[in-house]
């Protein structure tokens, strides 16, 4: 990778690996006797061992000029393989704490190993390590097919992807350390938060440095979403993570709201983190992929725009309907009840026009289990938002609030949805970026799909079962008008459930293993062809070809 | 309406723009208010501050993810009134940097958990939980037992909390390492300076029944026997409503 970059690129890289090793020395003498030491020298030896990759790489000839003719797409091969990585690190910790909750005693003395710990790495694994890492590799493919333009240089998303995931891993270190700030999804602390905001706002200045050296006159679709998730995501993540940090030394800070705007602010966050984290930039993927898969155009151009401002404005009053029956004053829980029924509008457009544009293939969709994991996303996004919605009403959530329910809800949304289109996504690109004839394995694809949609049924139908008991017992009167169950008798009941959320999530994790296998196998075969001559846009390639420019369903 | 758009998407920099716009509404109308509209918080004029000890437990709390499985914020439900006691007050969170109100209870709400079990039951049951509920799930926390609790950087968070506006006076942060050995430390003469400090009703005990040694055990539980009593404001506002109920009640029986 480092041949790709020009010789100023390669002294500006290591300028600013320096700049790192400087910072983590500097936590590394501040923070003795703190966490915040052991980060510092993580970041070091991040920043050290930079210099060794870029050094490695100096002295060989540089990239020719008229590389701007091409894609680059190195970043997008990396991206692919941390999100499988982490995939795989994020859901076997997540089968580790199902089983906890079952066999609470299947752990370690140690206090690394406790539920509460090693929650949040499994939360931030799958959220920011396996669907952050897809959605910044995706978006680089995308954004550069539908406007026709290579990225603006070779180091900012370079930056931008190894910086990303240098935060993913100090959130995931930090946790097991005991560093969070118990915002959920929000966990890290100051110094990572500060790290995360200069990587993104990077991450921002390069999709608008692409976006305007475009060759086509508009901006697709699947680049509205992308952009939505880049720019809001960076407003989220600002405002709610405004801390006072101990001293320079101290992982420890303070945030700067409490109590009840605290809580209005973080579940404005949180549920906008599902709203353009894990929804936006995931349309963003399927608008791009499946009727690329399809070999369709969109279905309809129109119901992309009412889709798409529909959910940038609906979903951020959403938040409060995470805080019915709560201290928040209850105009606010009313506003939240009532956006959140709104939403199913423009979700459901979404859901329909991708399940539209599939009108002329579904043929295919019986033959290829890629484009099947991209419609079975659609169809389970249509049945989380409505979910959703339906949690939302102040009355049924008087009973799933603080239940397994909710947990249920947001794994098909993460399963059925968001996995399930990465997947699909990664499945279709492996053979475009690796230019190979296609995945190694097309039974292999078959038998991961069956796996990650038994396993989220089975994890779903757990999660409304035990969700729904437990709201019940916790609000069931005996004849003589008091409670008739006490909060372990509820417990108890859990128990057959948690074992069973135990065995589909294990169901996932293994397909997506299944997964890793197949795309390792197909790097390992033989490339299709040579390398396309330096000017010419990306062939069509293998048994799914490529078009060289997505078509806009312009009007 | 279409024709804008058709417009709009030509614009890289309009459309970024055009978004932030549109995102901004809702947080600006839901949000913003809370800070200025009065009655958001109610008055409590007896909530005191978090001592020192108590704050480094909730900070072992906040470390241990213990807002994974229990909420603190008792909804206004009968059953969960019951159940837990008094429904949450947004005051009685005003000096939580941040909130834990949670949103999971694989195990049960401790809003108001303080003072309901002995220190004792307390310890045992964060060292093995299953010796003492034998159906539960929560694991063990046998190591706050063997943790020393780290003293030094007290002050300095004390000093932080009053840089977000908790009205941490001087004299409590320069006695913040003290104050902390103190209340787990009762026959110590620095046991007198929290009491004076932060009120008579302040728990000034050997939380994990070893008054010579500051564990992080102490600080857990010195937090948990605190949770639910810095102010009476809940049980004033219960004891209001429910009269006027119970008469109603009384009268329709009546007849």
């Amino acid at each position: 990778m480092i041949e790709q970059l020009t010789k100023n690129e390669r002294q500006l890289a290591i300028v600013i690996l320096l700049a790192i090793t400087i910072w983590g020395m500097a936590f590394a003498g501040a923070g003795q006797g703190d966490p915040l030491g052991a980060h510092g020298f993580l970041i070091m030896a991040a920043g050290i061992a930079g210099i060794f990759w870029v050094i490695s790489g100096y002295f060989s000839p540089e990239p020719p000029a008229d590389r701007s003719d091409s894609y680059y797409d190195d970043p997008s091969r990396a991206g692919i393989l941390f999100a499988m990585a982490w995939a795989v690190a994020g859901m076997f910790v997540g089968v580790w704490i199902a089983l906890l909750l079952a066999y609470p005693d299947f752990t370690f003395d140690a206090a690394w190993a406790s539920f509460g710990r090693l929650r949040p790495v499994h939360t931030s694994g799958v959220i920011f390590g396996f669907g952050g890492n897809a959605l910044i590799a995706t978006s680089f493919y995308v954004m550069q097919r539908t406007s026709r333009a290579r990225l603006p240089d070779q180091l900012s998303p370079m930056f931008v992807l190894y910086g990303y995931n240098l935060f993913c891993v100090l959130a995931a270190t930090g946790y097991l350390m005991g560093v969070t700030q118990s915002k959920e999804y929000a966990e890290p602390e100051w110094y990572a938060d500060l790290w995360l905001t200069i990587v993104w706002v990077t991450y921002l200045i390069v999709y608008l440095r692409t976006l305007a050296r475009r060759k086509e006159p508009h901006i697709y679709v699947a680049n509205w979403y992308y952009l939505a998730f880049v720019v809001v995501v960076a407003m989220l993540h600002i405002i709610n993570n405004l801390a006072v940090p101990v001293s320079f030394g101290s992982a420890k800070s303070y945030s700067l709201f409490s109590g009840v705007q605290d809580a209005m602010t973080q579940w404005w966050y949180g549920h906008n983190a599902v709203a353009f984290f894990l929804t936006a930039g995931f349309l963003g993927m399927m608008y791009y992929y499946l009727p690329k898969r399809a070999g369709r155009p969109l279905y309809s151009y129109r119901l992309s725009i009412i889709s798409f401002w529909g959910i940038t404005f609906l979903y951020m009053w959403a938040g409060s309907h995470h805080l019915h029956y709560t201290a928040l004053p209850q105009w606010v829980q009313t506003l939240g009840m009532t956006f959140s029924v709104m939403l199913i509008v423009p979700s459901w457009a979404a859901a329909a026009n991708a399940l539209l544009t599939l009108n002329g293939a579904w043929h295919k969709v019986r033959d290829d289990a890629v484009l099947r994991f991209m419609m079975m996303a659609a169809v389970f996004y249509g049945l989380t938002t409505f979910e959703g919605s339906f949690l939302a009403i102040r009355s049924v959530n008087a009973l799933s609030h603080y239940t397994d329910w909710t947990v249920g809800h947001v794994h098909a949304g993460a399963l059925g949805w968001v996995a399930l289109i990465t997947f699909g996504s990664i499945y279709a690109s492996v053979p475009w970026l690796w230019k190979r004839p296609a995945m190694y394995s097309a039974r292999l694809v078959e038998v991961h799909f069956w796996l990650a949609i038994s396993g989220t049924v089975v994890y779903v139908l757990a999660m409304w079962n035990s969700g729904i008991i437990q709201g019940l017992m916790w609000r069931t009167y005996n004849a003589n008008g008091t409670l008739a169950y006490s909060f372990i008798d509820s417990l108890v009941e859990m128990h057959p459930y948690y074992v069973a959320r135990a065995i589909g999530g294990l169901l996932f994790l293994i397909g997506a293993l299944v997964g890793c296998y197949n795309i390792w196998m197909t790097i390992r075969t033989a490339p299709l062809a040579a390398e396309p001559t330096p000017g010419a846009v990306l062939e069509p390639v293998g048994d799914f070809p490529e078009p060289a420019a997505a078509r806009q369903a312009a009007e | 309406m279409f024709g804008f758009h058709y417009k709009l998407e030509r614009k890289a920099i309009g459309f970024t723009l055009a978004i932030i716009g549109v995102a901004s509404i809702g947080g600006l109308v839901e949000i913003a208010p809370l800070f200025t509209i009065h009655q958001t918080v109610e008055e409590a004029p007896d909530m005191r501050v978090y001592t020192p000890l108590e704050l480094a437990g909730r900070n072992i709390y906040v470390r241990e993810g213990c807002y994974a499985c229990h909420s603190q914020m008792i909804r206004t439900l009968r059953d969960e009134v019951e159940r837990y006691g008094p429904y949450s007050l947004a005051v009685e969170s005003k000096y939580d940097h941040p909130m834990l109100w949670g949103s999971k209870r694989t195990g049960p709400d401790l809003a108001r958990v303080g003072g309901k079990y002995s220190d004792e039951w307390q310890v045992a049951h964060l060292v093995s939980p299953r010796s003492v509920v034998p159906p539960s799930v929560m694991p063990n926390y046998a190591w706050l037992l063997r943790n020393d609790l780290r003293t030094n950087d007290l002050a300095g968070n004390l000093k932080a909390m009053r840089a977000v506006g908790v009205p941490y006076t001087d004299e409590m942060i320069a006695n913040a390492a003290n104050d902390a050995l103190g209340q787990a430390n009762p026959d110590d003469p620095l046991a007198a300076g929290v009491t004076k400090r932060y009120g008579e009703a302040t728990n000034v005990r050997a939380f994990d029944g070893v008054p010579t040694r500051l564990t992080e055990m102490d600080a857990l539980v010195a937090y948990l026997q605190i949770l639910g009593r810095l102010t009476d404001a809940p049980y004033k506002i219960v004891a209001s409503e429910a009269a006027p109920a119970v008469k109603a009640q009384s009268e329709a029986k009546s007849p």
